[in-house]
């Protein structure tokens, strides 16, 4: 399991603890905020770093999701006016966690909110159907079936249609089922690293093939699912990350350590000192048990549709 | 309690790469003036009484400052002071500020009308003498008003330019003094270093017989003031270069040099004693570029009372990088007109040296362009002075210096060249 330490006294503590077993500090609650340009830690009541006057980012500027043992991170980053990039994160029953990272397409109008309206209603559904029995990959389909409704239905009289991506994970006690549209991605992170998903783009370019949106046609989306027993975690974001680093062993080496949240902090973080050109979304859910030396991968077949 | 308010005009969005941020602050102290309480007030009068003051000058001199003096509301403590090579307290007898009643007025009056004009001219002198009166003051009666008149005829002839530098230097912070010249042999340059430092307005006096008004307006308004040792309060982030602090209405003052350290960050600028009134201020900082999207505070200005701490008002300068040209290209209208009133007061300062030193090439140019300049923004009164130096032709454009120009015009554009006038029409109300 991913250890880490206590921000208090120091101790390791196990990855989803909610309190320090030596001290009974909340492990829970998020380090004292810094400043994201110089890293001071005083920032005054308006935002304003008191040290180098950035403003400290605001609603979809800059968000942080924790939830159960997952987190998420998605960042305007350094040269877009405004964060088009979405996420999702819900719980499905006691067994099962449900996350979406949607990227609204940049040149479509109101991406923001296509991308927002997506995540949420292909998240929503994953959980509900779930609930109700359905498995992961049928209830994944609903989902995007759903969200393409979504984004299809909100294009105004006169404008071109709003467009955005997506890519979700259903993680279960079990099993990880991964679907897609679009060039965001999944990577399973662990022993035998590995990217899931298979980009809907001209390869080496950014021009899509399949995405969300009322002149998309009929969105079919890619599922698969794999189990392990290894300890890992999966990767769901959007190009913002990717971009700069693609490569599943470097993302591993960057993301198993420290807890979910730090973790996909780290990861925009990094993509912000690479450049920050796009916006950045990262989600990691751990996954599997046992001991990593003990690990094995099953890996995923795709399913065809 | 008198309210102020901060208002911030500014363009906060900057193009990718730009650094510089300009704002123009202005800063209102307004209240029920009638249900304002008191504040305690000392008041020392200056006059020169120098042999180049005899004859008509002193008597219209006697009777500004008798006017001055009846103006004085009851309470206010002050003084009179006559100065030629050295400074003499004429009134009181005891060489201290008392306070103002129907006696001490009558006696004072009387001091004055003693007054003769004889000896030379050594202001720093005088200033010094009046900043002893306010510290010996201050030691009672902290948090008073503490306001001078200044009135001369002359050149500082009597007193060494080192002195002159230090006595100025000694006075800094201690007192406001409003400086008046009479007739047209005082120096502008001279009398506008007190000012400067001194933190009051320096105006011409063209006719003697116009200063009892003068003296009385000045009164008046130094008995409106109710908040004393006012500082505008300044932030700016770690790797920001503060560039310059201007006072710009209702006269232009260049305090970037009146710093005084608070913090690694901030820094106080005096502005003196407010009463029911507005000035504004143009603040520029460069700021290490930042990336399309973000927003930074590149500024945050505070109106304080330093000796307590106390905050009156603030307010924010903005930077924010867009590639938006639409956004990113548009100039301030307020920002754009008192960058045109500081190069309008260039324009005459450098216009009216070049004439001095000869170089007419030169004087025509500045001053035909400051023409040009007073008439779009609204300067009528400076468009009215510059006519008596300089002739325009409507239809050409062509400038030429006039050849004969009355000394007192000259006096008077160089005085009041400082003065700025606000914009015509806001474009924003």
């Amino acid at each position: 399991m991913v250890t880490g330490s206590c921000p208090e006294c120091g101790t390791r503590v196990m990855a989803g603890e909610a309190f320090c077993e030596q001290c009974g500090h909340d492990l829970s609650s998020a380090p004292r905020a810094s400043c994201t340009a110089c890293g001071s830690a005083s920032i005054g009541q308006d935002g304003y770093c008191e040290n180098c006057g950035m403003l400290q980012p605001t609603g979809r500027d800059h968000v942080e999701i924790e939830l159960a043992a997952m987190a998420g991170v998605s960042d305007r980053g350094l040269r877009h006016s405004r964060n088009e990039d979405a996420m999702a994160l819900v719980t499905a029953g006691q067994d099962a966690v449900v996350a979406v990272v949607c990227d609204g397409v940049s040149t479509s109008p109101r991406p923001d909110e296509a991308s927002q309206a997506a995540a949420d209603i292909a998240a929503v559904t994953i959980a509900k159907r779930l609930a109700e029995g359905e498995g992961a990959e049928a209830a994944t389909r609903e989902a995007v079936r759903l969200a393409a409704d979504t984004v299809a239905f909100s294009a105004r009289i006169g404008e071109d249609s709003p467009a955005c991506t997506l890519v979700s994970a259903v993680v279960e006690r079990r099993q990880v089922t991964v679907g897609w549209v679009g060039d965001s991605r999944a990577y399973w992170l662990g022993d035998n690293s590995s990217l899931l998903t298979t980009d809907d783009a001209t390869p080496g370019t950014h021009m899509l093939t399949a995405w969300l949106g009322a002149d998309a046609g009929e969105v079919v989306p890619h599922v698969r699912t794999f189990t392990t027993d290894g300890p890992g975690a999966v990767l769901l974001c959007s190009d913002g990350l990717w971009n700069y680093y693609p490569e599943p062993e470097m993302l591993a080496a960057t993301a198993l350590s420290g807890t979910p949240l730090s973790a996909a902090r780290r990861l925009v973080r990094l993509a912000n000192e690479a450049g920050g050109h796009d916006n950045i979304t990262v989600a990691i859910i751990p996954f599997g048990q046992g001991e990593r030396a003990e690990a094995t991968v099953a890996f995923p077949k795709e399913r065809s549709d | 309690m008198t309210d102020f308010t901060i208002r911030v005009d500014q363009n906060k969005y900057l193009p990718a790469g730009s650094q510089e941020v300009h704002g123009i602050i202005t800063v209102e102290a307004s209240g029920p003036v009638e249900r304002a309480p008191v504040a305690e007030a000392a008041e020392v009068i200056i006059i020169d009484t120098s042999g180049s003051m005899a004859y008509g000058k002193i008597a219209d001199a006697r009777k500004a400052a008798q006017a001055a003096i009846d103006t004085l509301r009851d309470g206010v403590y002050f003084a009179v002071i006559s100065g030629d090579h050295q400074a003499e307290v004429v009134f009181p007898g005891t060489g201290q500020l008392v306070p103002a009643d129907a006696q001490s007025r009558n006696a004072a009056k009387a001091a004055v009308s003693q007054l003769r004009a004889d000896g030379g001219t050594a202001m720093g002198r005088w200033l010094r003498r009046a900043a002893d009166l306010f510290s010996a003051h201050q030691v009672g009666h902290p948090g008073a008003i503490r306001h001078a008149i200044l009135l001369t005829d002359g050149k500082n002839e009597h007193e060494p330019a080192p002195e002159f530098d230090a006595n100025l230097t000694y006075c800094t912070g201690k007192f406001v003094c409003d400086c008046r010249g009479v007739g047209t042999d005082w120096v502008v340059a001279e009398v506008r270093r007190i000012g400067s430092a001194l933190l009051g307005s320096v105006m011409d006096v063209r006719r003697p017989e116009e200063l009892e008004a003068d003296f009385r307006a000045m009164t008046e308004a130094a008995m409106g003031k109710t908040v004393a040792d006012v500082a505008l309060r300044v932030w700016t982030p770690r790797a920001a270069t503060l560039n310059f602090v201007k006072q710009v209405s209702p006269a232009l003052e260049d305090l970037t040099g009146r710093r005084t350290e608070v913090d690694a960050l901030t820094g106080d600028y005096p502005t003196g004693a407010w009463g029911g009134e507005s000035r504004e201020y143009h603040v520029s900082v460069r700021v290490p570029s930042g990336n399309v999207g973000q927003e930074m505070r590149a500024g945050l200005v505070k109106l304080v009372i330093p000796g307590t701490g106390q905050v009156l008002a603030s307010g924010n300068i903005l930077a924010q990088w867009s590639d938006d040209p639409v956004q990113s290209t548009r100039i301030n209208p307020r920002v754009a007109h008192y960058t045109g009133q500081q190069e309008l007061a260039s324009l005459i300062q450098e216009g009216l040296q070049a004439r001095n030193d000869g170089n007419e090439e030169l004087a025509t140019a500045r001053l035909g362009r400051a023409r040009g300049i007073a008439q779009q923004a609204g300067n009528e009164e400076t468009a009215k002075l510059l006519d008596k130096v300089i002739d325009v032709d409507p239809e050409t454009g062509t400038a030429r210096l006039k050849r004969v120009v009355d000394k007192a015009d000259e006096i008077a554009l160089d005085t009041r060249s400082v003065r700025t006038v606000r914009m015509r029409k806001d474009p924003e109300n």
